[in-house]
């Protein structure tokens, strides 16, 4: 018998777990219907295979403990759900667990000047933060392509990045504390908006736990003072090695840009196409460096990269003018996603980080992958992090495109660990990339990772399956999978 | 597999000695020995072992082991006109990374926690274990530089650090004024290194470019006479943590507040409330699935 049963006395509608979520929110606010369902079993990655059980759109922390509670006492999963712009699989539902969606708890709560701190609900969109605080001098400086939708619940999930992360570094850094839901129905505060809170640091910990570790409720994020002066260049480069060249030697020369990003040429002309951000359509590869600071040093740093970009054999180098072709710069750069829609009906957007020595010849190995697979892939990436995005553009609809596209995948994400670097910059592993980490980390490596996990969700509740691969605990994929669709229905 | 397998014979020596079983506790410079509760008397002390293994300054990282004092490491990155953001008070690499506090420059240098890429630790087993990446950019797995920064050795014992260095700025000058208002002043100015305060001075350290500096010291000028000094001023033995606006207001005894971060050194102890129950739950389940026989550090918990 159903929690709402023994409340009411009435007749369960013939789902229990439903009965009892609707006893907990309103009725309206679990959705069970099928096109609710199929929404909910994707993201915005190329991964399939999800199942969602019935979704719920809670409006506050005790309705999400409430929520949690039920699960527990069905013993169901769930998975958190922010926006849905995850690119790793990282919020598709295995095990048809209960959907968790945070888009109605959208608040800005406080934003506390003094503190230096604003406090938000996880569905505040991440660009309607920094457009609310910016006027008060400050802004939110993680800064992901996917700003004007993506969640800072999403944000914290992930340990999101963004163009603006080289100089202030990614979500964790500007994350003090966090009001956690953890899977067993308690109500945690991590970390704290004091300067160094103590014990362990499970803040720390959370951040980037990819809803595994349970669900964030409220978040006090740092407020970062907005620059009073900024310098945009442009710089064309006849070939990609030379853009990555001359990242490499700005980091070497120990600047650091507020943000470096390569663009190649087949982005800039699908970029043009779309919204014509003035980018030079001949050139091989395009920098976009931004420096960010006080007058005289924003124009000293402009002019080292200048002289680095021509020393690299930069064809022009051109400095925005005004804010509006500062903005139209940014703009192309921002929808170079959205341009390529032209280009190809699908893409893949990969996510890895090298060494940024090594960012010129990986870059190459890249373009020489794909042309094997016979893939047209583009680059556009945060270069200054060393962060690279291979854009593998194909169509779904052509018998074993897909297969070829993995393939080509495969090869990149082993390149870029043969050069020394790692799996995933900003978009988190998910169910993307569970099957690389063992090329990463020992065993022992990832038995470690399954304790910190255990250590929050000791029984498996949140978003099982994800991050560490089958083999280990919380990660019984196929028993996952296994469950049918139409169970809920 | 085993290519992934820690090969360094000084970190599997290192793990040897440390073994399965035992009480064990690695020293420092046990500049901050006492944090956390008294050691048991009957546990095994080692020294980690010693060394910079590689730094590549134009990566912006160095790679080094856990008892390398920090003043050593100090000196080898000045030599390329680089610093992190390890405070240097005597101690060691991996001691400062096990308690995890901040340096009084934080505003400048950024937290210490930011900076661990990549951690090595002798776990419980008395196996060398990796988290992170020896990358600028990582989400790749779960966090463990972070749950092992300020764990103070409780769930693993540090034998290795990625760090992320900086540049350091091409001009830097401490300056001090009495009776300007700190938070005020931490508020004009753009991206100072510290602003501190006692009560009655306010200390500023500028950093940057030659010419910013100057337009900065001109901000500083509306506020009051500001002199340049040498460094910033001693600071009691205490370290509180609050909020910035506490640090702001802060009255009791000889204290040092560092302003726009939270953090005051005082001439007394701040009386540090427990965890809440769920969070204490958390954190004894990870001590518990790290260290299932409580051998690692005994008598100490991260946060006392």
């Amino acid at each position: 018998m159903g929690l709402l049963d023994r409340l009411t006395g009435r007749t369960s509608s013939g789902d229990p777990l439903a009965d009892d979520l609707r006893a907990v929110l309103s009725a309206d606010r679990v959705r069970m219907d099928g096109a609710e369902r199929a929404l909910m079993a994707k993201d915005a990655s190329v991964f399939g295979g999800g199942v969602a059980g019935p979704t719920c759109f809670p409006t506050s922390t005790a309705e999400v403990q409430a929520i949690m509670r039920v699960a527990a006492e069905h013993d169901s999963p769930i998975v958190p759900r922010g926006a849905g712009t995850g690119l790793a699989g990282g919020a598709i539902p295995l095990g048809a667990p209960i959907v968790i969606s945070l888009q109605k708890m959208n608040r800005i709560l406080d934003v506390d000047e003094a503190n230096r701190v604003a406090w938000v609900e996880p569905g505040v969109i991440n660009l309607d933060l920094s457009n609310q605080l910016r006027p008060r001098g400050f802004h939110f400086a993680p800064d992901p392509s996917s700003q004007s939708v993506c969640t800072l619940g999403g944000n914290v999930a992930n340990n999101s990045g963004g163009p603006h992360c080289l100089a202030y570094g990614v979500t964790d850094a500007h994350i003090l504390a966090v009001e956690v839901v953890l899977p067993d129905g308690e109500v945690v505060m991590l970390g704290g908006i004091d300067a160094e809170p103590s014990g362990l640091d499970l803040r720390g910990a959370f951040v980037g736990g990819e809803g595994t570790l349970g669900i964030a409720t409220r978040i006090a994020v740092r407020l970062t003072k907005n620059p009073p002066a900024v310098r945009t260049l442009l710089l064309s480069f006849a070939s990609v090695r030379d853009a990555a060249q001359t990242v490499s030697d700005v980091i070497a020369a120990g600047i650091v840009p507020a943000a470096l990003e390569v663009m190649d040429q087949r982005i800039t002309v699908a970029v043009e196409n779309f919204v014509g951000a003035g980018y030079p359509t001949d050139a091989a590869a395009v920098l976009l460096a931004e420096i960010e600071g006080l007058d005289a040093g924003v124009d000293i740093d402009a002019g080292r990269i200048d002289e680095i970009g021509r020393a690299n054999g930069a064809t022009e180098v051109r400095r925005a003018q005004s804010d509006e072709e500062r903005e139209l710069l940014w703009k192309g750069r921002k929808t170079a996603f959205g341009a390529i829609a032209q280009m190809a009906p699908d893409y893949y957007l990969h996510d890895t980080v090298v060494p940024r020595s090594a960012l010129a010849d990986v870059l190459e190995q890249v373009y020489e992958i794909a042309d094997r697979h016979d893939v047209v892939v583009m680059n556009v990436f945060h270069a200054g992090d060393g962060n690279l995005h291979p854009l593998l553009l194909f169509d779904a609809r052509e018998q074993g495109t897909l297969d070829r596209v993995h393939a080509a995948g495969a090869e990149i994400l082993r390149a870029s660990l043969d050069a020394g670097g790692v799996l995933s910059g900003e978009h988190g592993v998910g169910v993307e990339k569970q099957r690389f980490m063992g090329e990463l980390f020992t065993d022992a490596d990832m038995g470690h990772q399954n304790r910190l996990r255990r250590g929050f969700d000791p029984v498996c509740r949140s978003n099982p399956g994800k991050v560490l691969p089958e083999g280990h605990s919380c990660a019984d994929i196929q028993q996952l999978r296994a469950v049918p669709t139409g169970v809920w229905g | 597999m085993s290519s992934l397998a820690v090969a360094d014979p000084v970190l599997l020596d290192f793990a040897a000695d440390v073994g399965p079983e035992g009480r064990v506790a690695v020293a420092g410079g046990r500049t901050r020995w006492g944090l956390g509760g008294e050691l048991r008397s009957d546990t095994r002390v080692l020294a980690a072992p010693t060394g910079i293994v590689a730094y590549a300054a134009s990566e912006m990282t160095v790679q080094v082991r856990a008892g390398t004092p920090v003043a050593e490491l100090d000196a080898a990155l000045a030599e390329h006109g680089q610093r992190c953001a390890l405070p240097a008070r005597g101690g060691t690499v991996g001691g400062a990374v096990a308690v995890g506090e901040n340096v009084v420059d934080q505003l400048g240098r950024g937290r210490l926690r930011d900076a661990v890429l990549q951690v090595r630790y002798v776990s419980a087993e008395g196996d060398v274990v990796t988290g992170g990446g020896p990358v600028v950019k990582n989400v790749t797995g779960y966090n463990l530089p972070k749950l092992m920064t300020g764990s103070l050795g409780t769930l693993g014992l540090l034998v290795e650090l990625i760090l992320r260095t900086n540049p350091i700025p091409a001009a830097s000058r401490w300056l001090a004024a009495e009776d300007v208002d700190p938070a005020a002043v931490e508020a004009a100015l753009y991206a100072p290194g510290a602003v501190l305060w006692d009560g009655a001075t306010t200390w500023v350290l500028l950093e940057g470019h030659g010419p910013d500096l100057a337009s900065e010291s001109n901000k500083l000028a509306s506020f009051g006479v500001f002199t340049e000094v040498d460094g910033p001023p001693e600071l009691p033995p205490h370290r509180w943590s609050l909020t910035p606006e506490e640090a702001a207001d802060f009255s009791r005894g000889a204290f040092v507040s560092s302003i726009g971060v939270g953090t005051v050194w005082a001439d007394s102890a701040q009386k540090s409330l427990p965890d809440g129950p769920g969070v204490a739950a958390v954190a004894a389940r990870i001590k518990k699935n790290f260290d299932p026989t409580g051998r690692l550090n005994p008598g100490r918990t991260a946060g006392c």
